[in-house]
């Protein structure tokens, strides 16, 4: 541990603010972008929910194109967080491990890769809920 | 439908806030991006179930259910939903069915863009 | 019976083997960098014409060593032994160059010091007269290398200062008994000493840190074998390290400060990984991969010293002996490196 503190004077630090500042900016409008898409649907009658369904689905799907153009990873190198904590950075990690094991065939390759990184958002956003309810349940019994 | 400017502040100021937090654990631990997502996603669904993202939600709308933190609330607010009119089964199918819209279309369109783009070797 | 060793790690080539040929190939953004004009082949897509990255990284390789092998006057199934590794499991592009090429082939693994391993284990079969004649060879992809250890390329994420850019980049030198004629090329280009290195590990726990985990091991092997040849730093017109980087070059300089027999070394050392690209490359802490120190040496070096430019090179590939389990289990980076010195005469 003493090494690795001393080798680290040696590395330049993160510029943090600028990096904050640059996430703040893209996930603000990555969210904004889900807003107005969402209020376009309502304003064609569309009710609250549902709308809210159609902004999610679009966004993945812009995000995901954006990735198949290899777009996606530029944007994220200007925007860090800011597009990787949206929904749209989850859509990018579920097709970029896709993509890359194409040649190892679509059910092994592709198929599976399609998990490596989603899978644990999944799994555990799913275990949690499972958690949470239990627990709820468990309260309500008294 | 009126567009409400003060909502749009909101949308904007709380989703770059969730994203200032994410940034702050990339620039300052070890964290990889998926460890990041897992835990966003786990850390919604915790406050979901303490009732503390509602309120979030309530006032920035698609601020607080854009980033993951909000999916994990989906997942979170589904198996309540589940348990309230389905009883204890309704735990273990209500936060698929809530988000189901999302992940399928994530993982499916993803496939088949997968299968008609290639990856690009990074030049520049 | 320890006449070829000197001293506690170094051996001693007393036969002399000669570096008679040598031939670099890179890609895109390599072929961008400052180190453009020296390498032999520059492609012009990095997937080069082949379906895989694997596939091309594998030709790569191959077309390093028969330029190489052209470049000394000589047939490919003439050369004796066939010693190249990579960074991939199971080294399969190693493997799959070597069947193409169809001579007796060592698979080696040294992580991203495979170059100098490569030129190590060739100089001990030559000068042993195992053979007469070895071609040395190590490559690195960095689409292979980056969906191995790291994330998919086209995943959004943000690279750390501190990490650095694997050169899609192969290097092969061949190695022949000298036998004082002149041969394709009129100086003589000698494989002098070598240092197997020790794998040091200075407990780095940050994966993207190459540089800072194997700056401690370079500095052993120099430190070593300095000293069991008796010899200082200025003795050598040039040290250079495989792919510390930058942040592991500032290291390498902090670690030799101040001690008596690294005086000077501050002007005749560089780092491959250092110069390899331009700071507006968007590298970060510069190149690595097994490519980044063997292109260096088989592009630049090796025309040097046929230039003059050097009299007295030592050349110390470095590698983190990292792989994807290790990195999952919390293991440490540990780091090695291996010195050989090339003299002209």
């Amino acid at each position: 541990m003493k090494y690795q503190k001393y080798a680290n004077k040696f590395v330049d630090k993160p510029k943090y603010f600028l990096n904050c500042l640059k996430a703040f900016i893209a996930g603000g409008i990555v969210c904004e972008i889900g807003y107005f898409i969402q209020a376009a649907f309502m304003y064609f009658g569309v009710d609250r929910d549902t709308s809210g369904i159609c902004s999610t689905i679009l966004l993945i799907c812009i995000a995901q194109l954006l990735t198949g153009f290899g777009c996606y990873d530029t944007i994220a190198k200007i925007g860090g967080a800011g597009v990787i904590v949206p929904i749209t950075g989850f859509a990018n990690s579920v097709v970029s491990p896709a993509m890359e094991f194409k040649k190892e065939g679509p059910v092994l390759g592709v198929g599976s890769k399609i998990f490596s990184l989603a899978g644990p958002v999944i799994l555990l956003g799913i275990a949690t809920s499972w958690a949470v309810g239990i627990i709820y349940w468990i309260l309500m019994l008294f | 439908m009126q567009i409400d400017i003060m909502e749009i502040v909101w949308v904007f100021v709380i989703g770059g806030i969730i994203c200032i937090i994410g940034q702050i654990l990339m620039d300052t631990t070890q964290l990889t991006a998926p460890r990041i997502l897992v835990l966003f996603v786990v850390i919604g669904g915790v406050l979901g179930g303490l009732g503390l993202y509602e309120p979030i939600v309530h006032l920035a709308k698609n601020g607080a259910t854009v980033p993951l933190p909000g999916f994990g609330y989906s997942l979170v607010r589904g198996a309540l939903k589940g348990l309230e009119s389905d009883g204890f089964l309704g735990i273990l199918t209500g936060g698929i069915k809530e988000t189901a819209a999302g992940i399928s279309v994530a993982l499916v369109f993803g496939y088949i863009i997968a299968l008609c783009f290639n990856p690009k070797s990074k030049a520049k | 019976m320890n006449d070829k060793r000197i001293g506690k790690r170094t051996i001693k080539f007393p036969t002399l083997p000669e570096i008679i040929g040598a031939a670099s190939v890179v890609g895109v953004k390599e072929g961008e960098g400052p180190q453009a004009q020296w390498f032999d082949k520059i492609l012009q897509d990095d997937y080069y014409g082949e379906k895989t990255w694997e596939k091309a990284e594998s030709k790569m390789l191959k077309n390093s060593i028969s330029m190489a092998v052209e470049n000394a006057g000589m047939q490919v199934q003439n050369i004796d032994v066939l010693l190249s590794g990579d960074l991939l499991n199971q080294l399969m592009s190693s493997s799959y160059m070597a069947r193409d090429v169809g001579i007796p082939y060592l698979g080696l693994y040294g992580a991203c010091s495979t170059m100098t391993e490569s030129m190590l284990v060739g100089s001990i079969m030559v000068d042993g007269g195992y053979c007469v004649s070895a071609a040395a060879a190590a490559s690195s992809h960095f689409a292979t290398a980056e969906r191995q250890f790291r994330m998919p390329l086209e995943h959004g994420n943000q690279r750390p200062p501190q990490a650095q850019w694997t050169a899609t980049a192969a290097g092969s030198v061949v190695i022949k008994k000298n036998y004082g004629d002149t041969g394709a090329h009129d100086r003589h280009i000698c494989i002098t000493h070598g240092t197997i290195g020790r794998v040091i590990d200075p407990g780095i726990t940050d994966t993207n840190f190459m540089g800072g985990a194997m700056a401690p091991a370079a500095y052993d092997t120099i430190r070593v074998h300095l000293a069991d040849l008796d010899r200082k730093a200025r003795d050598y017109d040039l040290i250079l390290t495989g792919d510390l980087g930058i942040a592991g070059r500032h290291i390498m300089q902090d670690l030799t400060k101040n001690k008596p027999e690294f005086e000077g070394f501050k002007d005749i050392y560089e780092d491959c990984g250092a110069i390899m690209y331009d700071s507006n490359q968007d590298t970060h802490s510069g190149g690595s991969g097994c490519g980044c120190s063997a292109s260096i040496i088989c592009g630049r070096i090796i025309k040097e010293l046929r230039q003059k430019k050097y009299k007295r090179v030592m050349l110390v590939s470095t590698g983190a002996l990292v792989s994807t389990i290790s990195k999952q289990q919390g293991e440490t980076v540990p780091g090695i490196a291996h010195a050989v010195t090339l003299e002209v005469f």
